[in-house]
């Protein structure tokens, strides 16, 4: 592999800003691997790549997304983000400035997070090889005593909760690559989740699952639960929390908000009996404001997740199997 | 010579015994009391009884009157049996038998076939219009010549346990009915009289009956009132209103959250009907005919002012006569209850709406429960009774086409579970269909059997039909399919369904393209088995490259085709949402004729012009499209006819109907271009009607010219492939303009033309397209297995 003059400015620049921003006494330690201090209990790892274009969004960038992304898989595990690793592939040339900004972008949002970065790794790549910069994040929670989630724990009657509106992230992101001007900017809602998941639990709600809708949205997410649980979900489309001008480019894209990708919103499955608490719980977190009750787990051996319209009627949530391919004959 | 011998050779020709077997529709019809009436009469020993493949018959007697039994028993057949084949074997002459009796099934598969739907016969109508019969008024006299199969049927064999009839035993009368076969109904299954029989019952919309003296009176009151009532007919409910009363028809749409789409009447008879609707013998035929389809009849001038709201625009309205003896009731009701049978030739004022009762796009309401819940807050009252719906069939819809035949739009009732018969047996397999205007596929020998209209599955009740329907007809027709059929689409239910199924059975799947399977279905249908070309015009299906087809020109050779050519593709601004809005196809044209500042200017009343703009010009989210019924919208939007859809096809039949208002006009044969590689463009007739100020005009060049380029199309592509026979499929052929145009050049070429008969063009037919490419696949991989073994 080439390592240019660039090449090692650029892995100088990561390394030093990540000194300067978030220097801890793990990412000091300087050698091969990180030790860390004993941990008794259960962990949960989970590992995400981000690639994003553009790299710049209203809202966020990459830097905060790959640190979002990947403490929110852990914190939807019902455990602690604390520690995240983190791998840079970057295509020679890219400028300096715009790393810097997607470092610092990064390091701020590992520190509101409260999570530790303690191990990293740059690569560089020719150009044309990349699209600017991929970061494979890691990170490491503490899963609590007694915490048990799983995508198969949904059961008929549970009650199914979702933290805000649908679809910022996406339509953000597609707004921006093409362009496209919207009455109100929309913007990412890329943020860290860990904050709204631990006074979920704190709740003493009954919590079943919890799951972040990214890629593919709320309908693939719920889709994979109903799979996973072997039961259905009956979604109420009135109750589904979507800002005005998100619904409105939706329309014009001709695109379903519940197949939109999210960075900053979870749905929870809860116990019938404890959505409310556990309602009140997320609204009383600024990340939980807009949190809704939107539908149900029944029973349903072919495990469809329907949706009742706003018209009245009765839609599938289809699970695509990649973009929204035409179907209308 | 021994002399014994020749004694017996001697009684040998003068007497016979001779075994039959007869196969089709045979069982359920009144096949077996037929075959004694007929033996009797030629004075022949025997017996008849069913088998697993038919009815199998053995006659002994005088050899002139068992060649007389044979010659005559294909022909003299009871009006719901249809005799496919008749074989025979002789024997000596044993005459161990003495008088002729119907005897109880034989051993193996009790039946072979449910029989369809029919409207009740002239004779029973004959009973119930008779003050003196016992059934004087009864709203479910039936017998074995007529009256519902195939809806009240839970499995076979077929007989009364087995259906919803069950629940009612027969009372000595009926039996004795039922037992003598002389009778007219003879084993008819669903016999009944208004002493064992289902009754009427008239309920609120809470599900509290409505005191009232007779039902029928009652509800024939409200309607009168300018209420809506859900009545229970054969394959569902349907909601009734006085199709003159302006108000009502509007309150139904308005309940029914259903704008514009338009809704079928129902009338007494053609007389009635004289008066707003044309009608050749050959539609008058297809109206009255057993099957008692809605028949889609051209207008007269007037019949949308006399009948506001009922099919606004259109230049078609769907109409159909009563079908259900409770139906009869009705329109006897309205006449003042006549005696006799001599009202109903003459013209009734009575004309209802009936439009099926299936709210929110879903399968139609069959329950009792299901209709006072799901009908509630749409109906004023429900006329319901207490035989159940077992199986759901939405009235079929038909309508004579431009080229002389019947053409389905939709096919249910009265046709389901009718076989359609392929040209060869094959493994059986099972076609789970498209994803709009859902039917479903189950082959079996050289048996094709499509489903009754499904509809759309983007309704999760509709994915439940399709299980429900799925199970049933693999179960009455007791096959287990060698492969599972679907869409090459990813995302459509009934594929997801198919891999399923395929799994839990360790079947083979095959997935066919949308275009191909709608050609293998009309080539299905005619049996045509060589090298054919297929012109495939139609909404959007994807492609074997991913993207989106639809205007294609296609060289089927069974399992296997080549795209000869396609339409220009079009982007489709915001995908599906682009089927939606014509505007949008519209903006589409002019972004690729260089005209993007016309989009905004052109439709300001669009707040999203603009963007719609960006959109294009970045290709965000357009994906595009080679369908014909893509460029259709984009005419319809380009002439101002029509911006945004309220019901699927209205802006392409809202363009057919001004068309039709103009007349015939020249094509403009410089209005496009055939490409070298097989691209049909007609961008520059686009480009033309962009610029055309009177939509009738513009309608009717699109209509010719398109029709004129199609046809120079497929010609050339015929004589380069050296082929001569063309087959048209795909939802664009329900267009009568295009249909007529089209196939009259191809034909006046020396073209031979097919076109779907038995089963609609549009996706109602894939799935018999789509088991005949799995067919062919099958048979090839099968030859192709015995030739690679040593
Ligand atoms: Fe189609
Ligand atoms: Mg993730
Ligand atoms: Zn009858
Ligand atoms: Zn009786």
């Amino acid at each position: 592999m080439s390592h240019g003059g660039g090449g090692r400015a650029m892995v100088q620049l990561i390394t030093d800003l990540f000194a300067n921003h978030l220097g801890n006494e793990y990412l000091a330690q300087g050698n091969d691997g990180t030790c860390l201090p004993p941990c008794t209990g259960r962990m949960v790892v989970s590992t995400d790549s981000h690639v994003v274009s553009p790299l710049f969004f209203p809202g966020g960038d990459i830097g905060c997304l790959s640190v979002h992304g990947t403490v929110n898989d852990v914190a939807v595990m019902g455990a602690t983000p604390l520690y995240l690793t983190a791998g840079f592939i970057l295509e020679e040339g890219f400028p300096l400035e715009s790393l810097a900004r997607i470092v610092e972008s990064m390091a701020r949002a590992a520190k509101a997070a409260g999570v530790k970065l303690v191990a990293g790794d740059t690569k560089v790549v020719e150009q044309g090889k990349g699209d600017g910069v991929f970061i494979t994040t890691t990170g490491v929670g503490f899963l609590p005593e007694g915490v048990h989630l799983s995508g198969d724990l949904a059961r008929p009657g549970d009650a199914v909760l979702l933290s805000g509106t649908l679809g910022d992230h996406g339509v953000a992101i597609l707004s921006k690559r093409e362009n496209l001007s919207f009455d109100a900017p929309i913007l990412s809602d890329t943020a860290a989740l860990n904050g709204l998941t631990a006074a979920m639990l704190a709740s003493g709600a009954a919590i079943r699952v919890m799951r972040d809708p990214t890629r593919g949205g709320l309908a693939a997410t719920l889709n994979e639960i109903a799979h996973q649980s072997g039961v259905g979900i009956h979604l109420d489309e009135a109750a589904i929390p979507i800002k005005p001008e998100v619904d409105a480019a939706c329309e014009l894209l001709g695109l379903d908000p519940l197949n939109i990708a999210n960075e900053g919103k979870l749905v929870a499955i809860c116990a019938a009996e404890d959505a409310d608490r556990l309602l009140a719980a997320m609204r009383a977190h600024p990340q939980g404001q807009a949190a809704a009750l939107i539908g149900k787990v029944v029973e349903d051996p072919n495990c469809f997740v329907q949706m009742k319209t706003r018209f009245g009627g009765r839609r599938m949530v289809d699970w695509l199997s990649g973009e929204q391919l035409p179907r209308i004959c | 010579m021994n002399h014994n011998a020749e004694v017996t050779r001697q009684s040998s020709s003068l007497f016979l015994r001779r075994r039959l077997r007869v196969t089709g529709i045979v069982q359920g019809v009144g096949f077996r009391p037929y075959v004694w009436r007929l033996a009797m009469e030629l004075n022949l020993s025997g017996w008849v009884r069913n088998d697993a493949a038919g009815v199998e018959i053995l006659v002994e007697g005088e050899r002139h009157r068992i060649e007389a039994f044979t010659r005559r028993l294909p022909v003299e057949i009871p009006p719901l049996a249809r005799v496919r084949e008749l074989s025979w074997d002789d024997a000596p002459h044993s005459g161990e038998h003495t008088g002729f009796v119907i005897t109880e099934s034989g051993a193996g598969r009790a039946s072979t076939m449910i029989g369809h739907d029919t409207a009740v016969c002239l004779d029973c109508l004959t009973e119930m219009f008779d003050p003196a019969d016992r059934r004087w008024r009864y709203a479910f006299i039936n017998c074995t010549n007529c009256g519902p199969r195939y809806t009240l049927t839970r499995c076979l064999p077929y007989d009364r346990a087995q259906t919803s009839m069950a629940p009612f035993p027969l009372c000595p009368d009926c039996e004795k009915e039922y037992r003598n076969p002389a009778d007219r109904r003879f084993h008819a299954e669903p016999t009944a009289c208004p002493v064992c029989g289902p009754r009427l019952a008239l309920v609120d919309v809470r599900g509290n009956a409505i005191p009232c003296d007779d039902p029928i009176t009652a509800t024939i009151q409200l309607l009168q009132a300018g209420q809506i009532v859900a009545i229970k007919g054969l394959g569902g409910f349907h909601l009734a209103c006085d199709a003159r009363n302006a108000e009502a028809v509007q309150r139904l749409r308005a309940r029914k959250q259903r704008d514009e789409k338009p809704f079928a009447v129902m009338a007494a008879n053609p007389a009635s009907l004289a008066e707003w609707v044309e009608m050749s013998e050959a539609e008058q035929a297809l109206l009255t005919c057993r099957e008692r389809p809605i028949v889609l009849l051209r207008k007269k001038c007037g019949a949308d002012a006399a009948l506001p709201g009922i099919a606004p625009g259109l230049a078609w309205l769907g109409v159909m006569l009563p079908y259900a003896p409770l139906q009869w009731l009705i329109f006897h009701e309205a006449a003042g209850r006549p005696a006799g049978t001599e009202w109903i030739h003459h013209p009734q004022g009575l004309m209802l709406v009936m439009t099926s009762a299936n709210p929110g796009g879903e399968p139609l309401v069959s329950h009792n429960d299901e209709a006072i819940d799901r009908l509630g807050n749409i109906a004023d009252a429900v006329l319901l009774h207490d035989r159940d719906i077992v199986v759901r069939c939405d009235d079929s819809v038909v309508r004579m086409s431009a080229n002389n035949g019947p053409q389905f739009i939709r096919r249910a009732r009265g046709y389901t579970p009718r076989a359609i018969r392929l040209s060869r047996c094959g493994p059986s397999v099972l076609a789970l269909g498209s994803h709009l205007k859902n039917t479903l596929c189950v082959t079996r020998g050289n048996d094709a059997f499509v489903s009754q209209h499904i509809g759309g599955l983007d309704n999760p009740a509709t994915c439940n039909m399709l299980q429900e329907v799925t199970e049933h007809l693999l179960h009455i027709l007791q096959v287990r399919p060698e492969a599972v059929a679907h869409d090459l689409h990813p995302d459509f239910f009934s594929s997801h369904y198919a891999l399923e199924l395929a799994d839990a059975w360790g079947l083979p799947t095959i997935a066919v393209q949308h275009h191909h399977a709608h050609i293998a279905a009309v080539a299905a249908e005619h049996g045509v088995e060589r090298p054919l070309l297929g012109l495939a015009l139609d909404g959007v299906g994807l492609g074997s490259d991913h993207t989106s087809w639809g205007g294609e020109l296609l060289r089927v050779d069974g399992a296997a085709f080549t795209r000869l050519g396609h339409l220009t593709p079009l982007p489709m601004p915001g995908g599906d949402k682009a089927a939606k809005e014509p505007w949008r196809m519209a903006a589409a044209a002019l972004f690729l004729l260089g005209r993007a500042d016309d989009i905004p200017r052109r439709f300001t009343a669009q707040p999203v012009a603009r963007q719609l703009r960006v959109m294009l010009e970045h290709n965000l989210h357009c994906p595009p499209t080679t369908s014909l019924g893509r460029w259709f919208d984009a005419a319809a939007g380009l002439l101002g006819v029509r911006n945004v859809m309220t019901f699927e096809g209205q802006a392409a039949m809202l363009l057919e109907g001004l068309a039709e208002e103009a007349g015939d006009v020249s094509p403009l044969t410089d209005a496009y271009v055939l490409h070298a590689d097989g691209k049909l463009d007609l961008l520059p007739l686009l480009a033309r009607l962009a610029d055309e100020t009177d939509a009738r005009r513009g309608a009717a060049l699109f209509h010719a010219t398109l029709a004129r380029a199609l046809a120079d199309w497929t010609l050339q592509a015929a004589e380069q492939q050296s082929l001569d026979t063309v087959t048209l499929g795909g939802g664009c052929f329900l267009n009568h303009i295009l249909s007529r145009h089209l196939a009259n050049h191809l034909t006046s070429q020396g073209l031979r033309v097919l076109e779907a008969r038995q089963i609609p063009p549009n996706d109602g037919g894939l799935s018999l397209g789509q088991a005949w490419v799995a067919i062919s696949s099958l048979n090839n991989r099968q030859l192709k297995g015995t030739r690679s073994d040593p």
